[in-house]
């Protein structure tokens, strides 16, 4: 039988639990892709798991582009971050299956990424980008590619047809 | 070196050269988007080496890194195709190269996301998604070059012709497939010939360009004999790791 002070000791082994967990999420927040500063790569859909494994946690990052530079330096970052909020010893992996997809990417990655001039990935129509839904400046929907590539490979340049400025969107992969 | 580890070097190889070759655009294409989409392509490219090279690294009877891999072996060690050491020459020969290698490479991963090993498996599965981008793109280039002027067309027909020689070897096994290919281990490239012949003369029509007539294929390149211009690849790749050797970045 389960004695009262038994029942206490598993009850705080779960609080502790969930505060850590709580704890790395939290700090996981604070990190961005240093590509496009102020989204947390939560919000960009690349922590897919955290776990923990008698005592040891591991959290595992999804890459998005194969070659994106960003690739060294976020798990880099994670770890800095985690040192910063008194939580070390935490693995930190690049795991590519399942591999990441912009589907994954947040409502609030989305709202971020328009706000920083960013077309968030918007799947519809043939093409296998998708297209933006509007101009991050003017909302028009008038927008027209100039070329598929841009300032890294997951986006593509645009430019409005109304505003005239130029734009980039975050191609769906 | 067994018949796996070589395969997945010749898998790793072609995207590590034909990168490195895309990197030599950096600052010189011919208009600052093309510029920033060569040079996008040469880092998708060379991220899917990476994740082979890393692979490969750390089986059992390899043993080593990605750096002594992909930057220290000696020349007849690279198993790439000769087409992808080829050089850059005009932005048109480089479409056309990078076209024939996309549409192969395109077949070549659909089938890789087959194969009965889980972690080849799961790097075809990741980077089919950017091939496709990069079929897509050096497709629409064909097509744009081609039926575009009277200058752009002879160029594009000049490429289209002197780099066909160099498209048969994708098709040609070399020995290490051969002994794969038995055991389901390697995709049988023979097949993806024809699929292949059927989207490069589709998109050769579109750019009112002429398939060119057959002749003798150069081959060599998967048994570690390669061109003239690899040598100098090398060179330049190689150059900081065998000046500073270990040296990270």
């Amino acid at each position: 039988m389960v004695t009262t002070d038994t029942h206490t000791k598993q009850l705080q082994a779960s609080l502790d639990w969930l505060s850590i967990r709580r704890r790395i999420a939290s700090a996981l927040y604070e990190v961005s892709d240093p590509e496009i500063p102020g989204i947390s790569i939560v919000d960009l859909g690349m922590v897919i798991d955290i776990r923990e494994n008698e005592g040891q946690w591991q959290v595992d990052l999804a890459p998005t582009y194969s070659g994106c530079p960003a690739i060294d330096v976020i798990p880099f970052m994670v770890k800095a971050k985690f040192d910063e909020a008194g939580l070390p010893g935490i693995g930190v992996d690049m795991v590519i299956s399942p591999p990441w997809a912009t589907e994954w990417i947040s409502p609030i990655g989305h709202q971020k990424l328009l706000g920083y001039g960013i077309a968030p990935p918007n799947r519809h129509g043939s093409l296998m980008e998708g297209s933006p839904k509007q101009c991050p400046q003017c909302q028009s929907e008038n927008t027209v590619i100039i070329s598929p590539y841009s300032s890294t490979p997951c986006k593509a340049a645009y430019r409005c047809l109304d505003c005239l400025e130029p734009f980039e969107y975050f191609k769906c992969y | 070196m067994t018949a796996s580890n070589s395969y997945l070097l010749h898998l790793a190889d072609n995207p590590m050269i034909l990168g490195q070759r895309l990197g030599e655009w950096c600052g010189h294409g011919p208009v600052l988007e093309q510029d920033i989409a060569l040079t996008n392509i040469a880092l998708d490219l060379i991220g899917q080496a990476r994740l082979l090279y890393q692979y490969i690294a750390g089986l059992e009877d390899v043993r080593s890194t990605e750096d002594q891999l992909s930057m220290l072996r000696y020349e007849h060690e690279y198993y790439n195709l000769l087409l992808v050491e080829l050089p850059n020459k005009d932005f048109g020969n480089t479409i056309t190269r990078q076209f024939y290698y996309d549409a192969f490479n395109l077949l070549q991963y659909e089938a890789l996301t087959n194969h009965p090993n889980v972690s080849l498996r799961a790097i075809a599965v990741k980077t089919l998604k950017e091939i496709k981008y990069h079929y897509r793109y050096s497709s629409e280039w064909m097509i744009r070059l081609g039926d575009g002027t009277e200058q752009s067309h002879t160029i594009m027909q000049s490429a289209v012709n002197q780099l066909w020689r160099y498209t048969g070897e994708m098709f040609i096994p070399a020995s290490f497939e051969n002994d794969l290919l038995a055991q389901g281990q390697a995709i049988d490239i023979i097949s993806l010939k024809e699929p292949w012949l059927e989207k490069v003369s589709s998109i050769l029509s579109q750019a009112t360009l002429s398939l060119p007539p057959d002749e003798p294929m150069r081959t060599g390149g998967k048994e570690g004999r390669h061109t003239e211009d690899m040598g100098f690849i090398l060179t330049e790749l190689q150059y900081m790791q065998r000046t500073f050797p270990q040296m990270q970045w």
